[in-house]
């Protein structure tokens, strides 16, 4: 078969690959910088609604998340289709929450337990009930500072 | 003579980058944290506070279960309650029935007698910075039913976060040369937050016609 010639004499020189490495560290080192590492894997599906007022949380190893929205498909045989509330990364129920707050606190040093904040990752679907319900627990556990995580609404008049 | 030594071959040098190139993609992610930040009311809260509070200073917003909106028990448009957040604590025209508005030389006699020395501190900047003006007396008060959907909710909660930004830095503008309130100091933005503090209840849900 001479279909696949070997074209050293008159076709192009080979492309150098000596700085495929850099450019490929390159590539590394930026989303090592701009990425960061998932805290937990979804059980839950979460389809966060849109604000326009919202504030970056500032200091991410202060911040504890609880997540709330209906099971996945794979775990709707167990847990049913209404929303639920996912801690760490297993679905849980209401009374968990005052234990984990205790332990997201305890994985804290003393001086920065006032400072944490409690990020609500919900689906934009979610009823009120379970949120408020969850909001209650907070309250009793005296974790105050909430988060209502969102995603970016540009705004159309500014 | 040292022996020359031989050359390390870095060919596979791309292939190790690359592997660590795709590790770091599958297991980051590269949202960042962002949202509407509340602060909650502590367990037992006093009950005698609330019952201090003038009926006229207290601005009503309903979310029902059919997800409609009441402002002041009328049903109105997400669309107008930023503006009419803003109106009832700006009170420009002195309406009877919008919030009412209280100078800062009243409010610093009256943190004065309560020896609340933080308060004072930031009142008397405020007198000397920006003069006698008013501080608002509004409060405003969300309710939803249990049936709400949340992004209604964030939607809601986001319009009047955004009145209350809006006149922050209206204020900040106004007395700070043409600053937006981000961009002040934190002494600045604290006598900004004390004329316009947002101060939003939250009952607990109810059933809501």
């Amino acid at each position: 078969m001479s279909k696949f010639k070997r074209k050293d004499k008159n076709g192009m020189a080979a492309i150098s690959t000596a700085s495929l490495p850099d450019i490929v560290f390159m590539l590394l080192f930026f989303f090592m910088v701009t990425t960061t590492l998932r805290e937990v894997e979804y059980k839950v599906k979460i389809k966060l609604p849109k604000a326009s007022e919202i504030k970056k949380l500032e200091k991410k190893s202060l911040v504890s998340y609880i997540y709330v929205g209906a099971p996945l498909r794979q775990f709707q045989k167990q847990y049913g289709t209404e929303p639920q509330l996912q801690l760490n990364d297993k679905i849980s129920d209401l009374n968990e929450i005052p234990e984990y707050i205790e332990s997201e606190r305890k994985a804290r040093s003393e001086a920065d337990v006032p400072l944490m904040t409690y990020s609500l990752k919900v689906d934009s679907d979610t009823k009120m009930g379970i949120v408020s319900d969850i909001k209650l627990e907070l309250r009793n556990v005296q974790a105050l500072k909430l988060n209502y995580s969102t995603l970016k609404r540009i705004d159309k008049n500014k | 003579m040292a022996r020359q030594v031989q050359e390390i071959n870095a060919g596979s040098m791309a292939d190790i980058a690359f592997l660590l190139l795709i590790f770091f993609l599958v297991t980051t992610t590269m949202d960042v944290d962002k949202g509407l930040t509340r602060q909650l009311p502590p367990p037992s809260a006093d009950k005698n506070e609330s019952e201090q509070i003038n009926e006229r200073n207290i601005f009503l917003v309903l979310i029902n279960k059919e997800n409609q909106l009441a402002i002041e028990a009328e049903p109105a448009n997400v669309g107008e309650l930023k503006d009419r957040t803003k109106d009832f604590l700006t009170n420009p025209r002195k309406s009877g029935n919008l919030a009412e508005l209280v100078p800062v030389s009243v409010r610093l006699k009256e943190a004065q007698e309560k020896k609340d020395l933080k308060t004072v501190a930031i009142l008397q900047n405020i007198l000397t910075k920006m003069g006698d003006v008013d501080i608002t007396k509004g409060i405003v008060s969300l309710q939803n039913d249990r049936g709400t959907k949340y992004s209604i909710y964030i939607e809601v909660q986001n319009e009047i976060v955004a009145a209350f930004n809006e006149l922050r830095d209206d204020a900040s503008k106004m007395y700070f040369g043409g600053k937006l309130f981000d961009e002040l100091s934190k002494e600045e933005q604290d006598m900004v937050k004390m004329i316009y503090p947002l101060s939003i209840s939250e009952a607990e849900p109810r059933s809501i016609k």
